[in-house]
């Protein structure tokens, strides 16, 4: 062939192979452009879970969604559209429309490119027809609202309340997207993770000027998003429910456990939030951090102050175990104990001498001085720091001192002076058991939160042994950790905590005129064992306190109620734990003690407190 | 395809290069369809759709070139080539007043609600002249009398049709100079040709004094490998005429900055400019550009599927059936796709070429070489700036594109061929 076609040839080849090259690279090696024809063409819609119920322990909804829908509009993008079938599929009158429409454009300087809500809450039916044919409308869109609702008056600040990420959470929590609502305190926010389910997404063809025009491979490559968890709680919406009502116009906190599992029944911090203020807490949120009564706070598990008497068993039981005293050891006492030549430690009138079991029951304080003198001083430890240093294990071992561990958040741990502390305000080895007697009736440096004076309770009530108190149940759906599971034991052994117990049974049970101090507390045909407590404290009036669990044996049920500045034990605590155990186990309130039960709704602490904090 | 047996013999119709052509076009009009479909509606074929307006024109151009191949007898064309020309010309001329504008440009006749360019004509007319010119049997390109006969024949349509405000069909004549050095012109032609675009492009792209390196760099090496075939005599002249160049090529590099401001439009500037990267403009000219090269890319190895594009359906790419066509094929075919494409193209040429060269008569092959050359250029500049490989100028990818003035006038310009073709082999 010709030489200079065979060169055209070659030149038409050479070319050809720059191209084939070329192609190669923006089709197979550089991925940038499948990349970018996504950005182009592609919008991802998010699709929001419906976030998880909260049950209570017996299948009741303590917490569930509601939706609400509004329809969106983009001024700027609306164009031409069908009004009639605009009309009829959301079932507003034409009128309705032009006027939103007028008041769009009276307005647009202000609206600018913003989606604005043209109608709020449109029925679920308007919404499903207006979405099915959303392609015709061009500037409109729909918008859905997850919202709590609340079936029970139950649970309040212990549920927690959410609301929409915002920009820091969404910072701390990169997981989170835009729009998705995040629980911000209580079960809300602990169990926020198996709440809030996973976004999905819908992807969604979009033209070049912007419009959507279908579904992406008909919505096969969409990501469905996955419904959030469902919590089973281990509370007891009914008697959460009863024990706000009693607690109400208290300042204080009521904790009721399942001792065999560790399950709290009942958890009431009071004044607590209502159940319409958690659906509202955006509108109140700032009037609830002013109110002084604090119903944010969650006293039960945040709050530290002293056991008071009650502690009297955890001293008794040490005593036993260390031998420093046996359940016949009679000790007197006359108004009190002196434990100097000049100090008295007062005493309350009443029979002398008394046993142990009777020393509970009459919660005698002399009795308790005496064992914590010889716990503290004629231990075989050697000196009273070493007494101190065993007792203090001792205490601790009730999970005094240190945060239980329960599944709630910020979990106070409250206080158990170390003997270093007394070192050092009192100096080395210059301390006895008469510095530090307060701690003997509870009183003193020690610190603790209802939620361990409940605990306590149910490790009298389970004789020894406790299962870390929690709110969230097992369920097939969330699993809970094993450590809810497990049997925590004191260092007493069993044995002695029936003499504890059988004190406890005698204060309730003896009648009116034994000296007994929680009579109050007695129900007929359940037999149920308390400690009163009276605890001093420098903010005026004493905190009414009383642990109680029933029945005696195989207790179902172990209830604290601690009562800010409600006086007496047996005054207002006794009465309220009595009939929060007597409506678990019975079921009602028998007529006998209606009016203790009218007596103890109505009665109001608020003018005490007045605007003290 | 076996591109060298001659399939002519026996009827004396080449069927390679009508296979060729039907499995383009056929190709073309399913991606025009796919261009223009509803993504959300089902297929439909209605009289407005552009697939079934190319399907009419297509009906058209093979009635057309039936008619060529087996009614008109080949001889006329070679006879009546100045004729043909001639009439072409005033055609060229005249639209220019009384066509119609579109784009900004003056090359459209229109007939009621049909609309004819006279540059596709034009196209067929100059080939068919030059063909006749350059086959007589004294022709040569080295009397300056004929080369300069053949050049005008050449340059006159071009510069008309520049006139027009078509410069991309305008440019298309510019590839008929390897029809010339096929024939006989200096290969020096081409290179210093070459020689034009690459310093072109260097004095925008780098600093000027690095072109002017460059070029005397260049000159060095060819001095070096030449030298020694240069007879002594002449040595003194070679090194003149190479220091010649050499300013004349400086020269050229300073002034090409000016040209480029200010001889060149502005879109077309712009479209240079995009192309060597030397100037942004992702909202306009580049805009087209990147379209269409995600579109591409996008397609990846195998592409998206048939109908199954987002970029081109989706409106991100300009022109998708007519300019931007080769877009389609791109994304929705993928590489693959790309290959068969280009492959068909390269086929045809190639044909074209291989029986242009076993033609008997002079005519019939400076035709064919016409006919590849033109086609070789559109498909190389069409494609090219698609891919970025070249600025954005407007013409269409040949029996591809959407639209029927071009369909029917490559159909004509290659069935023209099959008839001398035919003619020659009975």
């Amino acid at each position: 062939m010709n030489r200079r076609a065979i060169k055209l040839i070659a030149g038409l080849l050479l070319v050809a192979l720059i191209y084939v090259g070329r192609l190669a690279y923006i089709q197979i090696f550089n991925q940038d452009f499948t990349t970018l024809s996504q950005h182009n063409s592609l919008t991802y819609v998010d699709i929001q879970p419906p976030r998880g119920l909260i049950y209570d322990r017996n299948g009741n909804i303590l917490v569930d969604n509601k939706f609400s829908y509004d329809l969106m509009a983009t001024p700027k993008d609306i164009g031409k559209f069908d009004t009639t079938l605009f009309c009829s599929l959301l079932g507003v009158e034409r009128e309705a429309v032009e006027k939103k429409l007028e008041e769009f454009r009276r307005n647009r300087r202000r609206i600018g490119y913003q989606t604005v809500v043209m109608f709020k809450n449109i029925p679920v039916e308007s919404y499903s027809r207006f979405h099915e044919l959303r392609w015709n409308f061009q500037g409109f869109s729909l918008r859905v609202n997850t919202m709590r609702k609340y079936p029970y008056n139950a649970g309040g600040a212990l549920l927690g309340y959410i609301s929409e990420v915002s920009a820091s959470d969404l910072k701390s929590h990169p997981d989170y997207k835009q729009g998705s609502m995040i629980g911000k305190t209580g079960i809300e926010a602990v169990r926020d993770e198996e709440l809030r389910g996973k976004v999905g997404y819908s992807i969604y063809l979009r033209d070049s000027k912007n419009k959507l025009i279908g579904s992406y491979e008909e919505g096969k490559k969409d990501l469905p998003a996955v419904p959030g968890k469902d919590i089973v709680t281990t509370i007891d919406a009914y008697l959460q429910n009863y024990a706000q009502e009693l607690m109400k116009n208290k300042r204080g906190s009521l904790v009721a456990i399942e001792p065999s599992t560790g399950e709290i029944l009942t958890l009431v911090s009071s004044p607590t939030i209502s159940v319409d203020d958690l659906a509202n807490i955006g509108q109140v949120y700032s009037s609830l951090l002013a109110d002084v009564n604090r119903p944010m706070f969650n006293r039960a598990v945040q709050a530290s102050y002293p056991p008071g008497s009650v502690f009297k068993t955890v001293n008794g039981l040490i005593g036993l175990q260390e031998g420093v005293v046996t359940p016949s050891t009679r000790y007197p006492c006359h108004k009190g104990y002196n434990y100097s030549r000049t100090a008295k430690l007062g005493c309350h009138e009443h029979r002398s001498p008394l046993d142990f079991e009777e020393a509970i029951m009459m919660s005698c304080n002399a009795y308790f001085c005496y064992v914590y003198k010889d716990l503290i001083e004629n231990s075989p430890y050697g000196n009273s720091r070493a007494g101190f240093d065993k007792w203090r294990e001792y205490v601790m071992s009730f999970g005094f001192g240190s945060p239980l561990g329960s599944d709630f958040p910020y979990e106070l741990g409250g206080n158990i002076p170390s003997g270093d502390y007394f070192d050092r305000i009192y100096g080395v080895g210059s301390w006895r058991s008469s510095n530090i007697i307060s701690l003997s009736i509870g009183q003193g440096e020690i610190g603790c939160t209802p939620l361990h004076l409940a605990n306590l309770c149910a490790t009298i009530a389970n004789r020894g042994h406790y299962i870390i108190p929690h709110i969230v149940k097992d369920s097939p759906n969330i699993r809970i950790d094993d450590r809810y599971r497990e049997k925590h034991y004191t260092m007493i052994e069993e044995r002695y905590f029936d003499y504890v117990v059988e004190g406890m049974s005698m204060a309730v049970n003896s009648g009116y005129g034994s000296g007994a101090t929680a009579p109050v507390a007695a129900v007929p045909g359940l037999e149920i064992c308390g400690k009163t407590g009276t605890a001093e404290n420098p903010h005026g009036a004493e905190h009414s306190v009383f642990m109680c669990f029933a029945p005696r044996e195989n207790p179902k049920i172990a209830v604290i109620a601690y009562i800010e500045n409600g006086g007496f034990g047996a005054s207002v605590a006794a009465p309220i734990a009595s009939l929060v155990v007597e409506k678990y186990l019975n079921g009602e309130i028998s007529d006998g003690r209606k009016w203790l039960e009218n007596n103890m709704l109505n009665l109001s602490f608020m003018e005490r407190y007045g605007s003290v904090n | 395809m076996d591109l060298s047996t001659n399939s002519v013999r026996k009827e004396g119709f080449d069927k390679v290069i009508l296979i060729l052509y039907l499995l383009i076009v056929t190709f073309g009009i399913m991606n025009i369809y796919s261009s223009e479909h509803s993504i959300t509606e089902p297929f439909n074929l209605t009289m407005s759709m552009r697939t079934v307006k190319q399907l009419i024109w297509l009906g058209i151009s093979l009635f057309v070139g039936i008619a060529i191949v087996f009614v008109v007898s080949a001889k006329l064309f070679e006879t009546y080539s100045p004729v043909i020309y001639l009439f072409t010309e005033f055609l060229l001329i005249a639209v220019i007043f009384l066509g119609v504008e579109i784009k900004g440009s003056h090359s459209w006749f229109a007939l009621g609600p049909v609309r004819f360019q006279p540059a596709e004509l034009a196209k067929i007319a100059t080939s068919l002249y030059l063909a006749a010119i350059m086959s007589y049997p004294t022709f040569s390109l080295h009397k300056w009398k004929d080369f300069i006969t053949a050049a005008i024949i050449v340059l006159l349509p071009m510069a008309t049709i520049l006139l027009e405000n078509e410069t991309g069909s305008s440019l298309v004549f510019a590839s008929l100079v390897f029809v010339f050095y096929r024939e006989g012109l200096s290969g020096w032609l081409l290179v210093a040709l070459g020689a034009f675009i690459l310093f072109f492009i260097l004095s925008l792209i780098l600093p000027l004094w690095v072109a002017v390196v460059i070029l005397a760099s260049l000159l060095l090496v060819l001095f070096a490998f030449t030298i020694k075939k240069v007879t002594k005599r002449r040595r003194l002249r070679f090194m003149t005429t190479l220091g010649a160049i050499f300013l004349a090529g400086t020269a050229y590099i300073y002034s090409v900055n000016y040209i480029f401001n200010n001889i060149l439009l502005d879109h077309q500037r712009k479209r240079i400019a995009v192309l060597l990267g030397i100037m942004e403009d992702p909202l306009g000219i580049g805009y087209n550009v990147t379209q269409s090269m995600i579109a591409i890319g996008s397609g990846g190895f195998i592409g998206k599927g048939y109908l199954n594009g987002t970029q081109n359906i989706l409106g991100f790419v300009p022109e998708q059936s007519t300019d931007f066509i080769f877009c389609t094929v791109g994304e929705e075919w993928g590489f693959i796709g790309c290959l068969f494409l280009l492959g068909l193209y390269i086929a045809l040429i190639l044909r074209i070429i291989l029986v242009s060269e076993r033609a008997k008569t002079a005519f019939c092959r400076i035709y064919g070489y016409c006919l590849a050359c033109i086609i070789f250029f559109h498909v190389i500049v069409n494609i090219g700036m698609t891919i970025g490989l070249m600025p954005v100028i407007g013409i269409p990818l040949p029996f591809f594109s959407y639209g029927g003035s071009s369909l029917l006038g490559f159909t004509t310009m290659l069935m023209i061929f099959l008839a001398i073709l035919r003619s020659e082999k009975r």
